[in-house]
């Protein structure tokens, strides 16, 4: 018996073991990862990187709905372009400096997140996804006839201003650094979801929602807090584009919007950690190279997220991962 | 062996569009007793269990579970009062870990599930209780393993191992046996007796020779209604009984 109680011990402490070192593993990549993207900007031009990160945390975002909560939303260009409108006309009309802009923005996101996520939680699959796209057209109708959003023009030369009062964020590389700690901040919140007791319950709802609500779970609460957190970083994203690009415009709550954060997610590796980044370095890449092929563009994107759903679903993480397991 | 009732449902009822599934079903369950449901395909078993684990919402009739109404009760409310099911197809989370699986269980009792902004290591003392529960159920060497690629009958194991983390007062059990090796029945029957010593269990079952070493109690239902109702010896030998399973001699 005793034998046996110190066998299991073992076979627990080195599993335990496997895993912190896989932590430690994880730990050593993002210290590599965080310092390529600080000498990043010495390398590539600055604009172009900050309008990926802002992408990337929103796709960061969705991928938390779509790929821990199994909720595929088909209008998370609202909370993305809400957000913009919101902090754009925080910042240029009230005055206020660019971090209130930025938090006014994500609550204005985090509020419509929780209206919409109220209404919408209880469907599953493509009603979910057609209530969402319901409201985010509803937010577009509203952001085209609504005054302060300038309609066709959009809120256009939104100072930068500076960062409490002090720092001077008009030149692009400093301005990067504050897209980065902004990103990191998302990213983390979203790896913190994850890996926490209510990341579990998440996946556990994800695989098998019946068996969830017979454990006594109220899966809906579950879902609606995680709506409301992706609403919110989605908002985070679209607040932090407006400070790089000094507009808000009809664009951001277009529908196409949408879709281009789910093609960057389902790209990058629907459920994985790092694919909406891998996807939105793509996508954007792609949309930034290819601008002279004008509308050919979008079908150039439409062939490649129908070769990535057709033959590798894991998309390009999802993909590398499951190589690297087998090399290790 | 309880006198008292524990879960009893008056003239329970169910329709689905014209159809009607459970037709006035009354059943009284003694607490501390083994109950089998059993009954021939589209009997109304599995909708019985629905609608008394509230997946399902009654037409008309009546639930009460130790002496409270839950009728309009919500299902994720009444594995707190003690009152847990399982499903007919194995219910696990088969992309987590075995240890995982049971975790989310206990999270749910020690009600750290809303901690969004705690580590996983926040629950790491959960896992001595988690492995106490997958010892009982012989898992203890697949811990870290996915829950998907446990073979059948200790996916069933897991299941079980899941269920008591909530330390249920009540266990409704949806063919346990279903689809398993005759090796596999007879370590789950070994389970479930022992799990029944402190418990009342509801079970579904098909294999007559379980309900036989099992039950306490035999319901029998047939096109939603209850047919005949006591102890194995009885209820086999009733020619309504014989009758209704005829042609597919599980009664014989």
């Amino acid at each position: 018996m005793a034998e046996r109680e110190a066998y299991a011990l073992r076979s627990e402490v080195s599993g335990w073991e496997a895993r912190q070192g896989a932590e430690r593993g994880r730990l050593i990549f993002a210290a590599i990862a965080v310092l390529a993207l600080i000498c990043a900007p010495f390398a590539v031009y600055p604009v172009f990187l900050m309008k990926v990160l802002c992408f990337a945390l929103f796709a960061c975002a969705f991928n938390l709905l779509l790929g821990y909560g199994g909720l595929l939303s088909f209008g998370h260009a609202a909370y993305y372009g809400t957000a913009a409108y919101i902090a754009a006309h925080t910042i240029k009309v009230w005055g206020l400096s660019p971090e209130l802009g930025l938090l006014a923005g994500t609550l204005a996101s985090a509020l419509l997140g929780l209206v919409v996520g109220w209404l919408s939680i209880r469907r599953a699959g493509i009603y979910f996804a057609m209530i969402t796209l319901a409201f985010a057209q509803m937010i577009y109708f509203f952001a085209l006839q609504a005054p302060f959003t300038k309609g066709e023009d959009g809120i256009q030369a939104v100072p930068r201003g500076y960062l409490f009062g002090v720092i001077d964020l008009r030149p692009d590389l400093t301005l990067y650094y504050l897209i980065l700690a902004i990103f990191l901040f998302g990213f983390y919140v979203v790896y913190r979801t994850i890996h926490s007791p209510f990341g579990l319950v998440l996946k556990a709802i994800r695989e098998n929602e019946p068996r969830a609500i017979s454990l006594g779970y109220r899966t809906e609460r579950f879902k609606l807090a995680t709506f409301v957190v992706s609403a919110a970083l989605a908002g985070l994203a679209g607040a932090a584009t407006v400070l790089v690009f000094q507009l808000a415009s009809l664009t951001y709550v277009h529908w196409q919007t949408s879709g281009e954060v789910v093609i960057m997610t389902l790209l990058g590796g629907m459920g994985t950690i790092l694919g909406p980044f891998v996807g939105a370095i793509v996508v954007v890449t792609l949309q930034t190279h290819l601008a002279a092929f004008g509308a050919w563009l979008n079908i150039i994107l439409g062939a490649i997220f129908l070769a990535c759903v057709l033959l590798f679903r894991e998309g390009i993480v999802g993909i590398a991962q499951k190589r690297l397991k087998k090399l290790l | 062996m309880g006198e008292n009732i524990i879960l009893e449902t008056v003239d329970l009822r169910k329709e689905f569009r014209g159809t009607v599934a459970v037709d006035g079903v009354s059943l009284s369950v003694r607490e501390g007793t083994v109950h089998a449901l059993i009954g021939p395909n589209g009997a109304g078993k599995t909708t019985l269990f629905n609608l008394i684990t509230k997946f399902l919402q009654p037409t008309a009739g009546s639930i009460r579970y130790k002496g409270e109404d839950i009728t309009h009760a919500r299902a994720a409310d009444l594995p707190q009062q003690g009152m847990v099911r399982s499903f007919q197809i194995s219910a696990i989370f088969p992309h987590l870990t075995v240890l995982e699986n049971v975790r989310v269980a206990l999270q749910r009792v020690c009600g750290a599930s809303f901690y969004i902004w705690k580590s996983d290591a926040s629950t790491r003392h959960l896992n001595e209780r988690a492995q106490e529960l997958l010892e009982a159920v012989g898992l203890k060497d697949f811990i870290h393993r996915q829950a998907v690629e446990l073979p059948y009958g200790r996916k069933r194991a897991l299941e079980i191992a899941t269920t008591l983390a909530l330390e249920p007062e009540m266990l409704l059990l949806d063919e346990p046996m279903a689809g398993m090796t005759s090796k596999d029945i007879i370590r789950i029957s070994e389970l479930i007796r022992r799990i029944a010593e402190h418990r009342t269990i509801v079970m579904i079952e098909h294999k007559m020779k379980v309900v036989a070493d099992l039950s306490d109690t035999i319901t029998v239902l047939s096109r939603g209604r209850i047919l005949a109702e006591g102890p194995y010896e009885g209820v086999s030998q009733n020619p309504d009984v014989i009758e209704a399973y005829m042609g597919t001699g599980h009664a014989a």
